[in-house]
């Protein structure tokens, strides 16, 4: 009889999918105005089941924290022969931040964006389930089936609201996910023809056994999941799908979205930076010449879309290519003190992109026609409110002290140095938060000081719901840097003990691990009686 | 010389895989849909040849014959599911697409392409 505290790891996964299974069976209100009632019942569950989920999160990472690994054996079958559920520091922080996303997008969306199409609150639900799944999983295919949950939740999230122009890009975003997501297939089907298996603390072991030319074509297998999740995380060339998608997505859909590029980011860390890492033999540090001047190139296409941008959702959403550019140089580095940067500036970046995609939106809806797009119009209603929130979302997003992007981008340069492309990293980070600085600097001035007399007013103020919850996401990350030592100390441990590959396999494989794992490669039909 | 079965199967598997990618890279909604379907196939035949290609070999240990890897046999069961879904998904979509917008092209009408709007 396990204790019930025992069974936390699995909840993540199970609240969302049980609490969206709930809200399917009480049914929505129709897409129209005359069943408000069920709407309203339906995102009071929806915010109940992600507070539990944020608790749950929090209660995991403060677990995570002394440094033991929790494994979740589903049906109590052994690795590598069963699914793992593995938390983990980095685990435990990423479950913490898509709760920290959800709840105030959950809030922001029952203030009106739910009702606007059906099923906004289960799908939603299935889109944590996916994120958080994907997030503890340690078994690749498992990871594969959480990517598709999330992702067939998203296509019909990315659409919420319908009309012309999300389902034009609709189309794009849900073929090119297919496309990837047949690549995905092709990469672990090709990882477990020559390792034998597919659990990653297993894959960590048998890696470096793979010699010869088996190797050329496993590293062939692992840069084709790099090509996928660089995909998911926007790493160029891969990224020019993203900016259409989030701008023509609805302002809480977007916000969500901010998560899913850090899928992409967290599948690279785990199958390119630890198990492709610095020990797998012939294929030791697959990615490393690649990573690193890829991230460059994601960051500088990233800033000067943001230059480029016409509208305040493109903007906004080129700052999401641009903040992935910097956490994946810090990934690139390939070190205990970047990653832990890499952590810290992804937590932040995270939860002000979110801010700013809901923030651009209370914005637009004050500025009569004109909307998002930038250029002089009406005055908004709230000129100071909201004014000074887009100051400290933007100043975060461009790196000023105290603000926590500050923090990440110091923790980011400081762990560069001695790196042979430290020059490199040095200038392009400074450069990109310039460069940052202008962009957002003539949206904004644009937005609040060249005002039009002559053009009627908008609509009036926001609605203090919408406020509220768009203010919970920027105090979030302004907190980052109240509590930036333990947060930083977290990182720090949590980077190294992703390093520590053999305290991961002797967590999940128990006895079976070690130096000596057995292996059925190569695959002989013979039931892998040579070993 | 007759081929091998390794040489058949991989033959095919590209073949497939090539017609699916042309299919994909056309302007229609139809032709991209049946193309990200018969990649699928490809992919779902490239998963179950990982484990190997065996004539006469059960997926059961112990038996004292040469044995087939089931893994892959349940990871493709797995992928076909999925691929359904997905596909009966996208489906919907370029419906709904198509309704909405007046054309099957995969980019919408010539106006609404970015760059002619914006």
């Amino acid at each position: 009889m396990m204790g019930l505290l025992d069974q936390l790891p699995v909840m993540p996964v199970l609240l969302p999918s049980l609490t969206a299974i709930l809200l399917l069976l009480i049914g929505d209100h129709g897409g129209g105005e005359h069943n408000l009632r069920k709407l309203v019942l339906s995102s009071h569950i929806s915010i109940v089941s992600a507070l539990i989920g944020l608790v749950i999160a929090i209660q995991l990472m403060v677990q995570a924290a002394d440094g033991d690994l929790m494994v979740y054996r589903m049906g109590e079958w052994p690795a590598p022969f069963g699914i793992v559920l593995v938390v983990d520091r980095l685990s435990a922080m990423m479950l913490v931040l898509t709760s920290l996303v959800a709840l105030p997008v959950l809030l922001y969306a029952s203030g009106g964006w739910s009702g606007h199409g059906r099923y906004f609150h289960a799908l939603f639900q299935f889109q944590l389930m996916g994120l958080n799944g994907a997030f503890m999983t340690g078994d690749l295919f498992n990871l594969f089936v959480f990517f598709e949950v999330l992702l067939i939740a998203s296509y019909v999230l990315m659409m919420h609201g319908l009309g012309r122009e999300r389902l034009r890009v609709g189309v794009h975003y849900v073929v090119l996910n297919l496309s990837a997501s047949a690549l995905f297939l092709i990469g672990v089907a090709l990882l477990y023809a020559l390792t034998g298996t597919l659990n990653m603390a297993d894959l960590a072991l048998r890696v470096p056994l793979v010699t010869g030319p088996d190797a050329v074509v496993l590293q062939v297998a692992a840069l084709l999941l790099l090509v996928v999740f660089g995909f998911k995380a926007a790493l160029a060339p891969l990224s020019v799908w993203l900016p259409a998608t989030y701008a023509a997505s609805s302002a809480p859909v977007a916000a969500l979205f901010a998560i899913m590029t850090k899928v992409g980011v967290y599948a690279i860390w785990r199958v390119h930076g630890v198990i492709f890492g610095s020990s797998a033999g012939a294929s030791a540090h697959l990615v490393e010449p690649l990573l690193l001047p890829l991230a460059v190139i994601t960051s500088a296409i990233g800033v000067l879309g943001v230059l480029a941008a016409q509208t305040l959702p493109r903007l906004v959403a080129w700052l999401t290519v641009a903040s992935v550019g910097t956490i994946l140089i810090a990934v690139g580095l390939f070190g205990e003190a970047a990653w832990s940067a890499a952590l810290y500036y992804m937590a932040h970046s995270t939860l002000t992109v979110a801010g700013l995609f809901l923030l651009v939106e209370l914005v637009a809806a004050q500025r009569g026609e004109v909307g998002g797009r930038i250029e002089s119009a009406a005055a908004v209603a709230q000129p100071t409110m909201l004014g000074l929130m887009l100051l400290l979302a933007a100043a975060s997003s461009v790196g000023l002290p105290p603000l926590p992007g500050f923090i990440g981008k110091l923790m980011l340069l400081q762990a560069s140095i001695g790196h042979g492309h430290a020059t490199l990293v040095w200038s392009v980070v400074l450069l990109a938060g310039f460069a940052t600085l202008l962009g957002l600097a003539r949206a904004g001035s644009t937005l609040f000081w060249h005002v039009r007399a002559d053009l009627p007013s908008g609509a009036s103020g926001a609605s203090a719901p919408l406020i509220a919850a768009t203010s919970m996401l920027l105090a979030a990350s302004v907190a980052m840097s109240v509590f930036a030592a333990p947060l930083q100390r977290y990182t720090q441990a949590a980077a190294l003990q992703l390093a520590d590959r053999k305290a991961y396999a002797d967590a999940v494989l128990g006895e079976q691990g070690g130096a000596d794992a057995r292996t059925t490669r190569p695959y002989t039909g013979d039931g892998g009686a040579k070993r | 010389m007759m081929p091998s079965m390794e040489f058949l199967v991989a033959t095919g598997i590209g073949w497939i895989a090539a017609c699916g990618i042309w299919l994909m890279l056309r302007g229609r909604t139809f032709p991209v849909v049946l193309g990200l379907t018969v990649l699928s196939y490809a992919v779902n035949v490239f998963i179950f040849a990982m484990g190997r290609l065996w004539s006469n070999a059960p997926p059961i240990v112990g038996s004292g014959q040469p044995i087939a890897d089931p893994l892959p046999q349940a990871l493709v069961l797995t992928a076909i599911v999925i691929g359904f879904a997905t596909t009966g998904f996208v489906i919907e979509l370029a419906l709904r697409s198509r309704h909405e917008s007046d054309t099957d092209h995969v980019d919408g009408k010539p106006e609404d392409r970015p760059g002619s709007t914006t």
